[in-house]
């Protein structure tokens, strides 16, 4: 029940004093409260949960650990062949 | 989607999982706390992928499937009555309570709904002035600030005609609960993702600490999931006990400050009692005081309902990672998702329903250990 679903802000707007935004998620709109994110802006990743974005996708983080996993074959053979250096190996 | 396609990449699982392979030296056991995490681990064959060291027990943390059957007969015991709308989530209308399931209400004539989110039920009032429209407000620390939310609105807006019935439960003392039992198999977690994008980890700090346990905070997807095993088993290998955010993406050390200062005004931390685990002290929400004039429990005169769970169930022994659902007599024959018998078949997250969906029942446990080989 703790599904929550990256979607991309695509409109601001207001309902009776609540920050509320329009989110699209790969085609889907739905609309979602933004009292908890409340720097959001359109085009940011939030991740929104029973209608709320409860927290703002970290682009750059996520762009870094991806990119760590997607390359972990290359750094086992690095380190396979050097035996030192673990600490720049490990997942951020 | 973006941010979800990529971490379901077969070819990046594999290597995270051949990873794994050349880190583990023995066997470990891993608990994941989160009811969606189970479901993708089970959905996905993740735990069939990994090394045979590694066990995945599946943890408490199916908000549904805990709460107690007496709060679910407290529910139907207020969705019959004829002046209420009840409104719930989903999940929760096939959950059996003594007599019957929320379905059943609504085809006998009550006026159930279901609601995408609790700020649905505001809208229901105000179109409906003459009936008192009750909100089901279960789940863990992730759907806490929604369901505050909506108390704190119908008080700003002066609706009057709306109440929750609160079964709020909180991750950390379940977790305590799981470590204390003297049994305890659990030699690692794998950290609710979105309760922490809410609470952060600073209370899950000392749990690591006086426990000498490694947790780390990991996502759903299935590629979060073997990024989060293999920290965790690289901290057992090491022999390290740390804290780790394997979900840098969504959760912060501090959590969301905003969400939790909502939280703190509408709910104060009480006793809950588990479905399937008994009563844990401090390890619930219900509404401060100051907001009891929203109390479904009060206004509706329910609190004195008492219920007990059939005997044969071992949905208690399954939340504490004791055992499995492949070992109970009952699973698959008497007990099934249309028949459930506790906590962890009543809902598509719970670790039996998860099995039972994807088919486990119909597979032996020499051919999952093949597969697994």
């Amino acid at each position: 029940m703790c599904l929550a679903i990256p979607g991309k802000i695509s409109a601001l707007h207001e309902n009776v004093g609540v920050p509320m935004a329009k989110v699209d998620f790969g085609g889907i709109t739905r609309e979602a409260c933004l009292s908890y994110v409340p720097d959001a802006r359109v085009g940011d990743y939030v991740l929104v949960h029973v209608g709320f974005a409860i927290s703002k996708v970290d682009e750059e983080e996520a762009a870094r650990t991806y990119q760590y996993l997607s390359e972990m074959d290359q750094l086992s053979e690095l380190q396979d062949g050097e035996q030192d250096g673990d600490e720049a190996h490990e997942v951020p | 989607m973006k941010y979800l396609d990529e971490y379901r990449d077969q070819r990046v699982a594999q290597k995270i999982v051949d990873e794994i392979k050349r880190t583990i030296t023995r066997p470990w056991v891993l608990m994941e706390v989160c009811g969606g995490q189970t479901h993708s681990i089970v959905k996905y064959g993740l735990d069939c992928l990994l090394p045979e060291q590694v066990e995945l027990v599946h943890g408490p943390g199916c908000p549904v499937c805990v709460t107690s059957l007496e709060m679910i007969d407290r529910a139907h015991a207020i969705a019959r009555k004829p002046n209420v709308t009840f409104c719930s989530f989903g999940d929760m209308l096939r959950v059996p309570g003594s007599n019957g399931d929320l379905f059943k209400i609504k085809s006998e004539g009550g006026d159930v709904r279901v609601v995408y989110s609790p700020l649905d039920c505001l809208k229901i009032a105000r179109a409906n002035p003459g009936r008192q429209v009750v909100f089901f407000a279960i789940g863990f620390e992730t759907t806490a600030p929604a369901n505050a939310m909506s108390v704190w609105q119908a008080r700003e807006l002066g609706i009057q005609n709306f109440s929750v019935l609160v079964s709020h439960v909180l991750v950390p003392p379940a977790m305590t609960g799981i470590l204390e039992s003297p049994n305890n198999r659990v030699q690692a977690f794998l950290g609710p993702g979105h309760v922490c994008a809410i609470s952060g980890w600073v209370e899950y700090e000392p749990i690591v600490d006086r426990y000498q346990v490694p947790i780390v905070i990991t996502g759903f997807e299935p590629i979060d999931i073997l990024q989060g095993v293999l920290m965790c088993i690289r901290q057992l290998e090491q022999g390290r006990a740390e804290l780790e955010n394997g979900y840098a993406r969504a959760v912060q050390r501090e959590g969301n400050p905003t969400a939790q200062s909502m939280i703190n005004r509408v709910f104060r931390v009480c006793d809950r009692a588990w479905r399937g685990l008994g009563v844990i002290p401090m390890s619930g929400f219900c509404l401060a005081e100051e907001f009891r004039e929203y109390d479904a429990e009060r206004l509706f005169d329910v609190g004195h309902i008492h219920a007990t769970e059939p005997a044969i169930c071992m949905s208690g022994e399954i939340l504490k990672g004791l055992k499995k659902p492949l070992d109970c007599p009952a699973f698959g024959k008497e007990c099934s998702p249309e028949n459930p018998l506790g906590a962890t078949m009543v809902s598509a997250e719970g670790a039996c329903a998860a099995y039972y969906n994807n088919g486990r029942h119909l597979i032996s446990i020499e051919s999952l250990a093949a597969a697994k080989g």
